[in-house]
């Protein structure tokens, strides 16, 4: 089993989701974020005081598969939400050691499902 | 009683024209003779300019919380962009060509452009007892809330830029003409005895069906209709609603120009409506979708303030309460069922609540006025009079098909020479953002 965490556009979300429910990932939970990385973004302006270093707004995913599920989540993420432009975010994979699903008490592959 | 009121009449209309002469003559030094300022009217009228005024700010919210979180402040923007532009266009032309001397019935003349003219003495022949200026200004407020109304259909995909052209374009070739048929000294529609008391053709069916103009050039929005979020915030819109439902009183209690009694029943009458409409599509909602919902109840109520618009001056309290029952039905049938069969993305709306909301008001002031509440109106079908119905009618018709056509082809030009939608990269990022370089809310404090 393994945990992916991606981080992405904020407007790439939707296509995302879509890519991600074709592969039957259901599985999935989405927090708005802000974060830093080397992307300058669109800065805001305020009464003509650009807003400097600021963090940006991003949507983070986390997506708990079966090992056979990993690549196809991978790609679905990649092809959501790659756009060539600089800020189209990280993917990160984790191993995951245990799942329990809290209703039935089922654990591991059977849990994730 | 009857004929000292028609005498009066007479006898302010002649006045009128003879005060239309004067000022073409020595404008700014009239002097009225028929007509002398209430304080107690000026008062009413001028506070009821601050509470239409209060409107579109009020609108700003309603439609703002109904909108995604990313496309908050350009809805904000454009309405109170609006107020901005709109009361500059009425200073410069728009006054003279919707209230200014008459032009074959069609369109007001410019002399009284920049306000030549407009000033502290009444105009009989619109609002003898208030100053001139102060009909202005309570009219201003209703030529600037009109264009906001139509955000509802274009929000979320429009160019600030487009957006800002094809107002100035809509006020001066849509709204200054129809406001001058339906309340300009001479106006056709007006001459025709059409009953429209504060404005639900001038406004609302006006508004309404440009919206359905601008839904249909404008095309929806990227998901529609099953991928678009709900409401970013119904707490704003409930505001919104509120803030609307107030400055209705000014809208059709302050069109009587006085403080009359006249006044008091459009008051009445305005409440009753929106209650009563309120009311009816709440019932509806339960018992379709299973739930009143919060969202329901305020676009019930805006529907039912809408719809006796038109009415207000002409209508008992009970003829209100028909009018809210209509206005609860008809614009929750076609926003809950039309709409989603036909399949146009009118976002927020505009057309559903306040063009069949107005359809449905001035077709039914010519059902239930009455010449008991007002005795320079006309009775209507049901006191006997089925013509009214008719004339009734015809200014649905002729309001409907210019708003409709005219609205298309100025959207469809204004899309021609700089594009009226936002890129698609754009409208995913949100109008806030990329329009505006804003954002409503932050995420960390």
């Amino acid at each position: 089993m393994k945990y992916i965490i991606a981080v992405i556009q904020p407007d790439r979300l939707d296509e995302v989701l879509k890519n991600l429910e074709e592969k039957e990932i259901h599985l999935v939970t989405v927090s708005s974020v802000v974060g830093r990385g080397r992307q300058k973004g669109i800065a805001e302006v305020y009464r003509g005081h650009k807003e400097q270093g600021s963090l940006l707004r991003k949507v983070k995913l986390e997506i708990a598969v079966n090992d056979t599920f990993v690549e196809p989540a991978i790609k679905a993420v990649i092809d959501g939400a790659r756009t060539g432009q600089i800020g189209d975010g990280k993917i990160f994979v984790l191993d995951l050691p245990e799942c329990i699903r809290i209703r039935t008490g089922e654990k591991g592959n059977m849990a994730i499902g | 009683m009857r004929i000292t009121l028609a005498i009066a009449m007479v006898v302010l209309l002649t006045a009128g024209t003879g005060i239309c002469e004067t000022q073409q003559l020595v404008a700014g030094s009239l002097t009225s003779q028929n007509s002398t300022i209430d304080t107690g009217d000026t008062a009413w009228v001028l506070i009821s300019a601050a509470l239409v005024m209060l409107m579109t700010p009020g609108l700003a919210f309603f439609y703002g919380g109904l909108v995604r979180r990313k496309n908050m402040l350009s809805v904000l923007m454009q309405c109170f962009m609006a107020l901005c532009i709109i009361s500059i266009q009425w200073v410069v032309c728009g006054y003279s060509l919707s209230f200014g001397p008459d032009q074959h019935g069609i369109i007001g003349g410019l002399d009284w452009t920049f306000l030549n003219g407009v000033g502290m003495t009444p105009n009989a022949a619109y609002a003898p007892t208030i100053p001139h200026e102060v009909f202005m200004m309570f009219q201003m407020m209703f030529a600037v809330i009109t264009p906001a109304l139509i955000i509802g259909a274009f929000a979320e995909r429009m160019k600030f830029s487009a957006f800002v052209i094809f107002i100035l374009l809509w006020a001066t070739i849509v709204y200054n003409p129809i406001t001058h048929w339906l309340w300009g000294n001479g106006g056709f529609l007006k001459n025709m005895g059409v009953l429209d008391f504060a404005g639900g053709a001038v406004v609302h069916i006006n508004a309404g069906m440009t919206a359905l103009a601008a839904a249909l050039v404008l095309g929806k929005r990227q998901g529609y209709p099953n991928g678009i979020s709900p409401p970013h915030n119904l707490p704003f819109a409930a505001l919104g609603a509120g803030l609307l439902w107030f400055g209705w009183f000014g809208f059709n209690a302050g069109s009587a120009l006085k403080a009359s009694g006249l006044a008091g029943n459009a008051f009445a009458v305005t409440h009753i409506a929106g209650a009563t409409a309120g009311i009816v599509w709440s019932v509806l909602d339960w018992l379709k979708y299973k739930k009143p919902t919060t969202l329901g109840m305020i676009t019930g109520a805006v529907a039912g303030l809408a719809a006796v618009t038109p009415a207000s001056g002409y209508v008992t309290p009970v003829g209100a309460m028909w009018i809210g029952i209509g206005a609860g039905i008809l614009p929750w049938l076609v926003v809950t069922c039309l709409k989603t069969k036909l399949g146009y993305d009118d976002s927020l709306d505009a057309f559903g609540v306040h063009g069949i909301g107005g359809i449905w008001g001035v077709l039914a002031t010519g059902l239930w006025a009455t010449k008991t509440i007002n005795p320079d109106g006309a009775d209507g079908l049901f006191y006997g009079n089925p013509v009214q119905l008719w004339i009734q009618l015809k200014a649905v018709l002729v309001t409907m098909v210019y708003s409709f056509v005219i609205g298309f082809v100025l959207l469809k030009f204004v899309d021609a020479v700089i594009k009226l939608r936002v890129s698609e990269h754009e409208e995913r990022v949100g109008l806030d953002l990329t329009q505006h370089r804003e954002a409503a809310y932050t995420i960390i404090d």
